[in-house]
């Protein structure tokens, strides 16, 4: 239903209160993923992120779009940051709005699972003088191939 | 996307992270026709810029999109499209 790409500093607390108010749910579920101090790197100094905006805004709609025909949810929003960013500060949040805490589990995982091999965005690890481009995960595929077959077999 | 006007009609394209550094651009235009009516006719042109090019597009695991959607390379290309090359993404 929202989608935000920015470069700006995000208020988890701002955006929970503004999403719970903006769209009453009975079941409303939220994650954050923050940036951490090790990686493909043993330590990790700060976080570059390379995006395509236009695209993350089509790919992040259509996922949501994805996850409301799934589980029914009366209301999604997920903010993605580019940009530089230090250690601990918030690199993604995802809300989801349903009925039934088991939808609104589901879909905020299927989001997550989804958005991190799906959208335009690619991290660049900073440790002293010197930065590496980060691989693709394979648990993060094979969490993605979970959702692959339909809306039940995640 | 169809060409409403006369004169030289072109087709975007966009690098981005490991891709963008290995061919030293952001992004180009090119002057589109028939010649580069799939992704990988316009891979074959680019190709043709140096080392580089050819190695950085030729990446086993490189990704392209038109207009924002990840395609195959026998995708068609048309007047006006946003062509982009990129490695597996890493969000999230």
């Amino acid at each position: 239903m929202t989608v935000l790409v920015t470069k700006d500093s995000i208020d988890l607390g701002n955006l929970y209160q503004v999403f719970v108010e903006r769209y009453p749910s009975a079941a409303v579920a939220n994650f954050a993923g923050h940036v951490r101090d090790h990686g493909d790197r043993e330590s990790v100094d700060c976080l570059e992120l390379e995006a395509y905006p236009e695209m993350a805004i089509s790919q992040l709609t259509a996922l949501g779009v994805e996850a409301t025909s799934r589980y029914g949810l009366h209301a999604w929003q997920v903010v993605h940051r580019y940009g530089e960013l230090s250690v601990g500060e918030p690199i993604v949040w995802v809300a989801t709005a349903a009925d039934h805490r088991a939808d609104a589990f589901a879909a905020c995982e299927f989001l997550m699972d989804t958005l991190k091999t799906d959208a335009p965005f690619w991290k660049r690890e900073h440790s002293g003088q010197e930065s590496s481009w980060v691989k693709v995960q394979t648990r993060d595929l094979e969490r993605k191939a979970r959702w692959l077959g339909g809306s039940d077999t995640a | 996307m169809v060409s409403q006007g006369i004169g030289p009609t072109v087709i975007t394209i966009k690098f981005f992270s490991l891709i963008r550094e290995a061919v030293e651009v952001e992004g180009l235009s090119l002057e589109w026709s028939p010649d580069l009516s799939s992704v990988a006719m316009v891979k074959a042109e680019l190709s043709q810029r140096g080392a580089n090019w050819s190695d950085a597009l030729s990446h086993p695991n490189l990704i392209q999109a038109v207009n924002h959607k990840v395609v195959f390379e026998d995708n068609a290309v048309a007047d006006g499209d946003e062509l982009a090359f990129f490695p597996p993404m890493t969000g999230g």
